[in-house]
């Protein structure tokens, strides 16, 4: 590792690495500057980088227009709820599998993850049925459930990986110390899975806020989450760029920031440990 | 109270079975050391004693009591892991008190009996320290405290001192008998080091594929091994054993003799051979001898100030009182 | 660390996430079958009826289909081979010593957490638009005439969009395993008289080569399912020119209350997937001891 490397080497890689993240991360960041010029400047040509009137009126817009909060607040709700169901009925099940192996443990995994693969397509008509004879259409308890349901196989293959660095004996251990099969859960394992527990969690609310297809089909007003709000500018509105942009920062902020913070794990948990 | 008795107990995994039927009766107090090779079912043994895994068929009691559907917390019963096994989020205070706080005691007995604990085993100045702040020693002693903050029946331990480095292996060695001196409380520990389990046991089970070869004290499997596994199995280094016309001459298919009961001689004796390898330990000198005849080497333990080299020509006299025979099947004659 | 009470524990605690999953696949997807097999329009639900095979028929042979599964396959491939190769370069470009990692790490992992609707209007106003759009001004500026990537190209546009937020994921899990390769092994080829090129080819590459197996096999997972980027766009067109399976299957339930041929649709695009998935599994099951 410890190789010496002329300045003038590190100082090209740095020039080149920086330029291709730059224009990786440049629409983010020109949707970000976009939000805060007044509509008009937004459309100037030639455009305008820094030097706009900054404002925040299309925040305030885009509020008072469309109610952003609602949606911000059924986003909330779907992303923790789902996972925060998942979670909990993902702990036992990742327990069972990484500390009472089975000779189908392997198989059980597999085909957790296989249903990951169904395309959603394929039975969107049967739910979409089914949400509307059970009353569901539209409402936050269907899409926390379908959610769920899609980020589930992930929960638990993370959880199962986490739970595996765990040594058996730490848990035999606490069971010799006469601990229930509760406590050792609840005083032993969850307590040395925080960190696993952690990272499963937010990828999870990450994948669940971004989730777009189910809640753009089965939200309709009331419990229409971010992906339907933003979808409403696709036209014409959309040609309101200042506006689109203040809606758009606000849709991604919150889980770009996560992300940011979740990237370590990002790979090992979308790979199902298969690269770490 | 802590009498452990096995009846018939059998163990597969599956298809391969790694206890046949097996009787053992451990006796209150006693200090009893289960030996074998590696993978011979030492920790599997322990563990159908612990509850940890269920018995295929077969009966566990403890003190009369017929114990072998009972969970591990149930058994009254404690154990010390080969890697301790620590709580690693809990303080070492925490730690020590888990089975306490299982069990439902109240604070400040808790506190109490933490106190006393850290107090034999001179953890006092580390109770608020997470294990990995740790040494290998004082994780093993905080391990050690957890098993005895709960008054066990008996302890159980498996490789307790094997993730540690020799001289403190030494050092804990002389303390767990201290502590089975004070407490006087069953305890069943697993080991392959023979050092330990000769100078720790009051009681050996030397283990074989599953099976009990031989129970007895230390010094009866030294001087009178049942069988030549046992007899290979027990002393350091290793016995020599000679088969052909020299065991026929002995009446026996195989003869078995112990390095420290050979003496050397530049002059005479009834073996001759070559040194080929010498090993000084200061204490002792050991010397592999080839070209006797025999076996393919012998070795033999002389004093420290052993005068041989390498190359040179020696003879070997046997004790011949300490010779141990065996038969075509391995059984003492 | 299995006794008969531990097993039976794990057996309940494994059993409401085994029940709810497969519930979740077979119930679904025996319906699915079932209606792939009637006739039957949400419009008009009193007109029912077995007719057998008629819905795959129909759904098979009608001009968008073909164009549907040629439209996927551009979209698959074109975005697994701009992020496997893009991918690379940039974990190779990152992967080298500079100043600042962590802020290009993040800095180019951040697209892959943008709501796919929210990147698709991004770019479609802001960048593709051909009146206001960034790259009709970049094309003023050089003096070309501007062009309507959403009427024109609108394949190619949105496969441009798609690898733009998939290529992260593929960066970082190259960079994932480039960075659990020994330098010893570099330097040893090094040793041996390798050249940069040499090195690339006979030692990094063939390393990466799992990581890359995994790349293509999840993101086709995911890429088979891409909807909202075209709802959101192009809603499929012009005409077909932008329709895929999944929009097409989409269409044909939610936009003409199809759901017979929906259904059907959507039994094969299970089928297509599957088969995809059967190869992932190989991958991800040979590593699950690891
Ligand atoms: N859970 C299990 N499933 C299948 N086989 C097992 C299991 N646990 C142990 N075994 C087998 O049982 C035999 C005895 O194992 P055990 O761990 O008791 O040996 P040991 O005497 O403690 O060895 P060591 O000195 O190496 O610790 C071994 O052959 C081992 O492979
Ligand atoms: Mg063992």
């Amino acid at each position: 590792m410890a190789r010496a490397v002329s300045i003038r080497r590190k100082s090209l890689n740095t020039f080149w690495a920086w330029l291709v993240a730059l224009i990786l991360f440049f629409p983010i960041l020109w949707t970000v500057l976009t939000s805060f010029k007044p509509e008009a400047q937004a459309v100037a040509s030639p455009p305008l980088f820094v030097d706009f009137d900054w404002t925040l009126q299309n925040y305030r817009d885009v509020q008072a227009q469309r109610a952003y909060f609602g949606y911000f607040w059924n986003s909330v709700v779907i992303a923790l709820g789902s996972t925060g169901l998942g979670v909990l009925i993902g702990i036992p099940a990742a327990w069972s599998m990484a500390f009472v192996p089975g000779r189908h443990t392997r198989d059980l995994l597999m085909w957790m993850l296989s249903t990951k693969m169904m395309p959603a397509v394929g039975v969107l008509v049967p739910i979409y049925l089914i949400f509307r004879d059970l009353g569901l259409l539209d409402t936050r308890t269907g899409l926390v459930v379908v959610v769920m349901l899609m980020n589930l196989p992930i929960i638990i293959w993370m959880l199962y990986t986490y739970f595996k660095e765990i040594p058996g004996e730490i848990l035999e251990a606490a069971r010799m110390d006469g601990a229930t099969l509760g406590k050792e859960i609840l005083y032993v394992l969850t307590p040395m899975a925080v960190p696993g527990i952690a990272s499963t969690l937010l990828l999870n609310i990450i994948l669940a806020w971004n989730e777009a297809f189910w809640t753009l089909n089965l939200a309709v007003v009331k419990a229409a989450p971010l992906s339907k709000f933003i979808s409403g500018f696709s036209s014409p509105e959309g040609l309101f760029y200042a506006k689109l942009s203040a809606a758009s920062t606000m849709a991604i902020a919150p889980i770009l920031i996560l992300g940011w913070f979740s990237q370590k794990q990002l790979v090992r948990g979308l790979t199902f440990g298969a690269v770490k | 109270m802590g009498r452990i008795t096995l009846a018939g107990v059998t163990k597969r995994f599956g298809e391969t079975e790694v206890i046949p039927p097996l009787d053992l009766e451990i006796a209150d107090g006693e200090f009893v050391v289960f030996v074998g090779p590696s993978g011979c079912g030492k920790s599997t043994l322990l563990r159908l004693i612990a509850g940890l895994e269920d018995v295929s068929s077969g009966q566990v009691s403890i003190d009369g009591r017929d114990m072998t559907e009972a969970p591990p917390a149930q058994r009254g019963l404690a154990m010390v892991f080969q890697s301790y096994a620590l709580y690693p989020h809990m303080s070492v205070r925490a730690n020590i008190a888990f089975p306490l706080r299982m069990a439902g005691m109240d604070k400040a007995e808790q506190a109490r009996r933490v106190e006393a604990a850290a107090e034999v085993l001179n953890l006092t100045a580390y109770l608020d320290r997470r294990p990995g702040q740790l040494s290998g020693g004082q994780r093993q002693r905080v391990a050690i405290g957890r098993a005895i903050v709960r008054e066990p029946a008996a302890f159980l331990f498996d490789e307790p001192l094997s993730n540690l480095d020799a001289a403190l292996r030494v050092g804990m060695r002389l303390e767990i008998s201290e502590l089975h001196k004070r407490l006087a409380t069953t305890m069943v520990y697993v080991t392959h080091d023979q050092v330990e389990a000769m100078t720790m046991a009051d009681k050996i089970v030397v283990l074989q594929a599953g099976r009990i070869e031989q129970v007895g004290s230390p010094l009866d499997l030294y001087h009178r091994p049942q069988n030549r596994f046992v007899a290979g199995f027990i002393g350091s280094p290793r016995m020599n054993f000679i088969e052909g016309p020299e065991a026929a001459r002995h009446g026996a298919h195989v003869i078995g003799i112990r390095p420290e009961h050979v003496v050397v001689s530049q002059t005479e004796g009834p073996w001759k051979g070559r040194v080929t390898v010498t090993e000084h330990l200061g204490s002792d000198t050991y010397y592999h001898v080839h070209d006797t005849g025999l076996a393919e080497a012998l070795t033999v333990r002389a004093p420290g100030d052993g005068m041989a080299a390498p190359g040179d020509e020696v003879w070997l006299q046997p004790d011949m009182d300490r010779i141990h025979r065996f038969d075509a099947n391995g059984a003492r004659i | 660390m299995s006794t008969r009470s531990s097993r039976k524990a794990a057996r309940l605690m494994l059993s409401p996430s085994v029940i709810v999953l497969l519930v979740w696949m077979i119930v679904p997807l025996a319906v699915t079958v079932w209606y792939s097999l009637l006739r039957y329009n949400l419009l008009r639900p009193e007109r029912t009826g077995f007719i057998w095979f008629r819905n795959y028929t129909n759904f098979v042979a009608s001009p968008a289909f073909l164009s549907s599964i040629v439209n996927t396959l551009i979209l698959v491939v074109g975005v697994l081979v701009i992020t496997v190769v893009l991918g690379i370069l940039i974990a190779l470009l990152i992967d080298r010593p500079i100043w600042g990692q962590g802020i290009v790490r993040i800095l180019v992992i951040s697209p892959f957490f943008i709501m796919p609707p929210v990147a698709a209007l991004i770019w479609k106003n802001m960048f593709m638009n051909p009146t206001n759009g960034l790259f009709a001004e970049a094309a003023k500026f050089l003096g070309l005439p501007p062009f309507d990537f959403l009427g024109h190209a609108p394949l190619a546009s949105i496969t441009l969009m798609v690898a733009w937020q998939w290529l992260p994921f593929a960066t970082l899990i190259l960079l994932t395993a480039l960075q659990s390769m020994s330098s010893e092994q570099i330097e040893a080829a090094e040793m041996d008289g390798a050249n940069a090129l040499n090195r690339f080819w006979f030692i990094v590459l063939p390393h990466l080569s799992r990581a890359i197996t995994v790349v293509i096999l999840i993101q086709t997972i995911f890429l088979l399912g891409v909807f909202a980027e075209i709802l959101v766009t192009t809603n499929g067109g012009p005409g077909t020119a932008s329709t895929t399976l999944t929009f097409l299957i989409y269409k044909e339930a939610l936009l003409g209350f199809n759901a017979g041929t929906a259904a059907a649709g959507g039994v094969i695009a299970v089928i297509l997937a599957n088969i995809v998935a059967i190869f992932l599994m190989i991958a991800v099951g040979r590593n699950l001891d690891a």
